[in-house]
């Protein structure tokens, strides 16, 4: 799960990461009220969406006047921004952060990341700050320093010296290096976050660190152990087809092709997807049932890939172990006889009560197509999209 | 003989009296498995499904001799029901749960290290030796006792594997389900090293996914260390960058994790890189077909050189 900007630099203040005084506006005057409290000459309005590269895209501008921060935050709010990170029509921005403008003199990465190779939270900063760090690993990696954390002593102090004296943060920054990285460690583990990145961790006023920009995801799995990072989600931030899928208990993605999909597991449900594009077709989604599924989530999922307007054919392939086949089968006869379905249904049953299941299908006397295997049943799903 | 369980296993399930785990250990015990008993704290001394209950793994492994153990309980828990089964002693451990938080499972791996037990998962079908013992959630039906080993992360795309195999006659010595988690226990490599020091599997077949560099490793292992052949297919070559497949671990964030990027990496190592999943029961067929000539020239050429 993503959080905005605002709301990183909100959780990580509170457990001690210096970060600039500003706060969040949802209108010009808010912003223009935002900017007198916090005073000084300078402040920068930062657009608020769920994407990386919002400079490039004139999302982040700088103010030399209250006046000149009303006019940033109205030319922002309520505009679309795209940046290389957004779908192609950009993201509506609702909301900005209005903070004092820094006197940056040198610009540092810091980030925290669960690599999967050494299985352990793993601590990532480069000299080279206010970079795509992704980019500056390919290209000079030899400045970019990795640190695995056991997680049986956490991050201790020594740790941190190491990491900032290989970075460059020596002197009467390293104790402040290495406050900050233990505050941003607590909060990541205290949090189940998944990844956080301070880019740019700068140097303000020639002896100063700050988190001038911060961006966090947590764990979807632990979020309801804290009902605080749970109230940050944006549900305006997510596809609508996506957040009513999850809302079912199933794991929908959409794609940009025209053969819907329902299937069980992951696997099998890429494999499949695998399959139709194999056969010169092209799946519209990816959508996972998981197991158990009641005839209800069957017919659910055929209402959340019909809502996109390019689907022309839909294959449902379920493998059953946990599943059964005679519930998936009620499933589809529910949503063909409800849902007034038009376009052509493939439908590959296999393992637990297929022969129930089949015999449901074959009894309900609706137009599916049968399919005999994964293969076959790519191929028709194909088939049926071009003979329409 | 298989890898990691077979009929001398002695099977406990934590979460024994849930629904999930009564419905799967009653599957289990058709499929003849050694189920000793089972786990639910606060219902010790109970019997059910004519097995005792135990409050603590600790019991069931003083009072049982259970080995083996597949947990059935919730998400939330799996973690902590994990540490128990490691320092109580059970060697092999079976996590069913999905959705287990990520760092649960890396504070469990930290704790792992130094203790005699090997986890299979999280979110795994789980693992089974046909028609001696299935510790897991997979329809038993679809597999048949014979020579091929099977690894995979992912459950159903594993049933599809083996009913093609099964189809044509090849059976599995073990099916072994790693788990679709990016921070999981045995990872491919030690299940291929297992497959390799069997006597009675000739073949591994494996199954992955984009994300991370599990699969590419287990194919350098292969090159390095083995000289049975693996059929290996990758699911995802249709899945868009930067979005998250459904397991945890299914997402493409790098070049090297596309699914044809790292099929091309497979092959070049010498894996028998299966492009369309529907022909992974084909290949095997092939592969051991091939495996046969070879053998067979080799006899017929007794030693003399053989012109490439």
């Amino acid at each position: 799960m993503n959080i905005h900007e605002y709301q990183t630099k909100e959780l990580l203040k509170s457990f001690g990461v210096p970060v600039p005084d500003g706060r969040v506006a949802d209108s010009d005057a808010s912003a223009a009220i935002i900017a007198e409290e916090i005073g000084g000459e300078r402040w920068v309005v930062k657009a608020q969406i769920h994407a990386g590269g919002r400079g490039k895209g004139g999302g982040v501008q700088l103010a030399n006047s209250i006046d000149e921060v009303r006019r940033h935050a109205d030319h922002i709010i309520g505009s679309r921004l795209i940046t290389p990170q957004t779908p192609a029509a950009g993201k509506l921005v609702q909301r900005v952060l209005v903070e004092s403008a820094q006197n940056i003199t040198r610009e540092f990465y810091l980030g925290l990341i669960i690599d999967r190779v050494c299985q352990r939270i793993t601590l990532i900063a480069s000299a080279s700050g206010g970079m795509d760090i992704e980019e500056v690993a390919k290209t000079s990696p030899e400045k970019v320093v990795r640190e695995a954390i056991d997680p049986a002593i956490g991050l201790p102090e020594f740790q941190c010296r190491k990491i900032a004296a290989r970075i460059g943060l020596t002197g009467a920054l390293m104790p402040q290096a290495v406050k900050l990285m233990r505050s941003l460690y607590r909060c990541f583990r205290d949090k189940d976050a998944l990844m956080a990145e301070i880019n740019p961790l700068a140097v303000v006023d020639g002896d100063r660190l700050l988190a001038v920009d911060a961006k966090m995801s947590f764990d979807g799995n632990a979020v309801h152990r804290y009902p605080e990072i749970t109230s940050y989600r944006d549900f305006d931030e997510e596809d609508p087809k996506e957040v009513e899928a999850t809302g079912h208990g199933l794991n929908y993605i959409a794609l940009d092709g025209n053969v819907g999909c329902i299937v069980n597991g992951a696997g099998l449900a890429m494999a499949t997807m695998d399959a139709i594009t194999l056969h010169g077709g092209s799946p519209a989604n990816f959508l996972d049932v998981g197991g158990g599924a009641s005839p209800e989530k069957i017919a659910n999922a055929f209402r959340i890939v019909r809502k996109d307007p390019n689907v022309k054919a839909i294959l449902l392939n379920i493998f059953a172990g946990i599943n059964r086949c005679d519930w998936v089968a009620e499933g589809v006869v529910q949503a063909m006889q409800k849902q007034a379905i038009s376009e052509p249904v493939i439908v590959r049953l296999s393992g637990t009560n297929y022969e129930l299941g089949q015999d449901i299908l074959n009894k309900s006397g609706l137009p599916f197509i049968n399919a005999a295997d994964l293969d076959d049943a790519a191929r028709k799903a194909v088939d049926a999209v071009n003979n329409l | 003989m298989s890898v990691f369980i077979n009929k001398d296993s002695r099977v406990i399930y934590q979460g024994f009296t849930g629904q999930h785990a009564t419905f799967h250990a009653e599957e289990a015990i058709k499929h003849g498995t050694n189920i000793v008993g089972g786990v639910t704290p606060g219902k010790g001394g109970a019997t059910h499904l004519d097995r005792p209950v135990f409050d603590t793994v600790s019991d069931a492994v003083r009072e049982a001799g259970a080995d083996v153990s597949g947990i059935f309980v919730p998400p939330q828990f799996a973690a902590d029901a994990i540490l128990e089964a490691i320092e109580a002693g059970i060697k092999i451990i079976v996590v069913i749960a999905d959705g287990i938080p990520v760092q649960d499972m890396v504070r469990v791996k930290r704790y792992v290290q130094g203790h005699d037990a090997v986890i299979f998962g999280p979110n795994t079908a789980g693992v089974i030796t046909p028609e001696e013992c299935k510790v897991g959630i997979m329809p038993a039906s679809i597999y048949q006792p014979g020579r091929i080993g099977v690894v995979s992360r992912s459950g159903t795309l594993n049933y599809e594997a083996v009913a093609q195999m099964t189809a044509r006659g090849h059976g599995q010595s073990t099916s072994v389900g790693i788990g679709g988690d990016p921070i999981n226990g045995a990872n491919f490599v030690d299940v291929l090293h297992a497959f390799n020091e069997d006597p009675d599997t000739d073949a591994v077949v494996l199954i992955g996914e984009i994300g991370g560099t599990q699969e590419v490793d287990a194919a350098e292992w292969a090159k390095n260390n083995m000289d049975k052949p693996v059929i290996g297919f990758i699911a995802g070559v249709s899945a868009p960058v930067g979005r998250r497949m459904g397991h945890a671990g299914a997402i493409i964030s790098g070049e090297a994790d596309t699914a044809v990027a790292k099929m091309n990496r497979m092959e070049e190592l010498g894996v028998h890189v299966v492009r369309n999943p529907a022909d992974i029961g084909e290949t095997v067929d092939q592969v051991l077909k091939q495996k046969t000539t070879v053998h067979n020239s080799n006899k017929r050429v007794h030693g003399e050189p053989v012109e490439s």
